[in-house]
């Protein structure tokens, strides 16, 4: 992939970031911090679909940003292509992993597991 | 005919001048020499570091040609900081020891001396010069003519010695061996802003890679230490745009 | 002696936010916000899922990040936050060659248009902004 489209989708996922991340802080800080962190609100929340939704498509963009923006910074620590190779698998993995084991827990609350 | 008056007693001082010598090639590692010289209100870090070399030790590896920031030759860090010696008054650094080192992310020759290899080799890299068809002179050729405004596009990265100050200063350069830098971005700008130019296509395939102009965090470094006004940090961000499709 | 001969300034030149004014300090709190926000986000995701325990669960995960230093914590995450937000978008702008400065004819004493008043208000905003962001997060955790 051309570095030009990867800083395209980096930006992508900053704004897109940006304006659900501040949908959920602002629907935390407008409940009540502390309420909203009860136990009762927060199995509510997962169980509403949008809200489940806004939090799934938030967990990949950060997912995405966050380790593309780790994987430039180790890109320009070392280089050798084995090196390069290597970091941008093992971001690409973490990246993958972050997203399942948060959409696990996204999907069986969801679902009403608990 | 009325003599010239000689320099007031008073101005002039003396000056402590912290050399760091190294010679990697014979397995010398770094030192300091200093050496006092004499300073006067527009003596050069250049100026001091010749009156060393003339009058305490001559073995100082020092690269130097026009003494008026047009060779691009004598780059060095002065106090800490990437500059042209020749550029550079001790009357500007204070009152303290002045420190010359070779310019950071260059290769040490000896002393003073660093090697360019790099730099050329990126500069070169992005074919820095006018591709055209028409560039040959055949009977009917005529010279192509440039608006005023369309000169202004690209005229102040036209300015660059190839001093390789914003290379030194860059942070990416302090850890990316492969990173293009700063001074051929601008260039690549330079011929891509020029009307005249038809290489702009294979310009931006070139600098596009993963130690290409992605690797441009703006921390603005380069265009801070630029002795000519080239401000490479513009031209990168106006290439960047070129690229995202903003421009 | 190989470091001698390759003179570079390494990881600790990279991460000196000195020498070379405000937008060099910017880059430098770019990254380590970058960093640090990345650390959050992955221990967010970790923590979270302890509410798959049940009540019990939740309700020990509470307990330790609702302390002092939780909310200390959180509170730099906010400041992290804003800054890195803010500043990014400077930098998109900036990257899109939109607030980068106006090419012309260069005159001495050459000050690079580039670092033009606009940025560094940016800049400076995007600190402040942070800070009463940080204020605003603790009034907000401790008032309740
Ligand atoms: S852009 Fe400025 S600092 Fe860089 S090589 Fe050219 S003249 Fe020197």
């Amino acid at each position: 992939m051309r570095e030009s489209l990867i800083i395209r989708i980096h930006y992508a996922t900053a704004l897109a970031a940006v304006a659900l991340v501040a949908v959920h802080v602002l629907i935390r800080v407008t409940q009540g911090f502390a309420e909203s962190l009860e136990y009762e609100s927060v199995v509510a929340n997962y169980r509403f679909l949008p809200y489940a939704g806004l939090l799934e498509i938030i967990l990949i963009l950060l997912s995405v940003h966050g380790f593309n923006g780790l994987r430039v910074i180790l890109l320009e620590l070392r280089q050798g292509r084995r090196y390069e190779r290597a970091v941008t698998l093992a971001c690409v993995a973490a990246a993958v992993a972050v997203i399942a084991y948060g959409s696990r827990t996204i999907i069986l609350m969801n679902m009403g597991a608990v | 005919m009325a003599a010239v008056a000689p320099p007031t007693d008073g101005a002039r001082r003396s000056v402590t001048l912290r050399i760091r010598r190294s010679n990697p090639a014979a397995g010398q590692g770094p030192s300091y020499s200093e050496f006092t010289v004499g300073a006067e209100p527009w003596t050069t870090v250049l100026d001091a570091i010749l009156e060393a070399k003339r009058g305490h030790d001559h073995s100082v590896g020092v690269r130097y040609s026009c003494r008026q920031a047009t060779c691009g030759s004598c780059g060095m860090m002065v106090n800490g900081r990437p500059r042209l010696a020749c550029f550079t008054k001790l009357s500007e650094l204070g009152d303290g020891a002045v420190t010359v080192e070779p310019m950071q992310n260059f290769p040490v020759v000896r002393d003073l001396v660093v090697g360019f290899d790099r730099l050329f080799r990126s500069h070169h890299s992005i074919r820095p010069y006018i591709v055209s068809g028409e560039a040959d002179i055949a009977p009917g050729t005529r010279e192509t003519p440039q608006s005023p405004e369309e000169v202004e596009r690209y005229i102040q990265f036209a300015g660059c010695i190839k001093c390789g100050l914003c290379n030194s200063a860059c942070p990416t350069m302090a850890t990316d061996t492969q990173f293009i830098g700063p001074q051929s971005l601008a260039q690549a700008y330079r011929y891509v802003a020029d009307t005249r130019d038809r290489g702009k296509d294979e310009r931006l395939r070139i600098i596009d890679d993963s130690h290409g102009i992605w690797r441009c965090h703006y921390a603005g470094s380069c265009s801070k230490v630029c002795p000519k006004g080239v401000d490479p940090a513009m031209g990168i961000q106006l290439l960047k745009g070129h690229m995202l499709g903003f421009r | 002696m190989a470091r001698e001969e390759d003179n570079r300034g390494g990881i600790r030149d990279m991460a000196s936010p000195r020498r070379y004014g405000i937008e060099r300090v910017a880059y430098w709190m770019m990254r380590l916000s970058g960093l640090g926000l990345l650390a959050y986000f992955v221990g967010h995701i970790y923590e979270t899922s302890s509410i798959l325990r049940g009540r019990a669960g939740w309700d020990e995960l509470l307990a330790m990040t609702q302390t002092t230093e939780g909310h200390a914590l959180l509170a730099v995450v906010i400041g992290m936050c804003v800054f890195h937000t803010a500043n990014g978008i400077r930098l998109m702008l900036v990257q899109g060659g939109i607030w980068s400065g106006r090419p012309g004819r260069a005159d001495y004493p050459y000050t690079p248009r580039s670092q033009n008043a606009r940025n560094k208000i940016a800049i400076y905003s995007s600190i402040v902004l942070a800070a009463v962001a940080m204020v605003y997060g603790l009034t907000v955790m401790f008032g309740e």
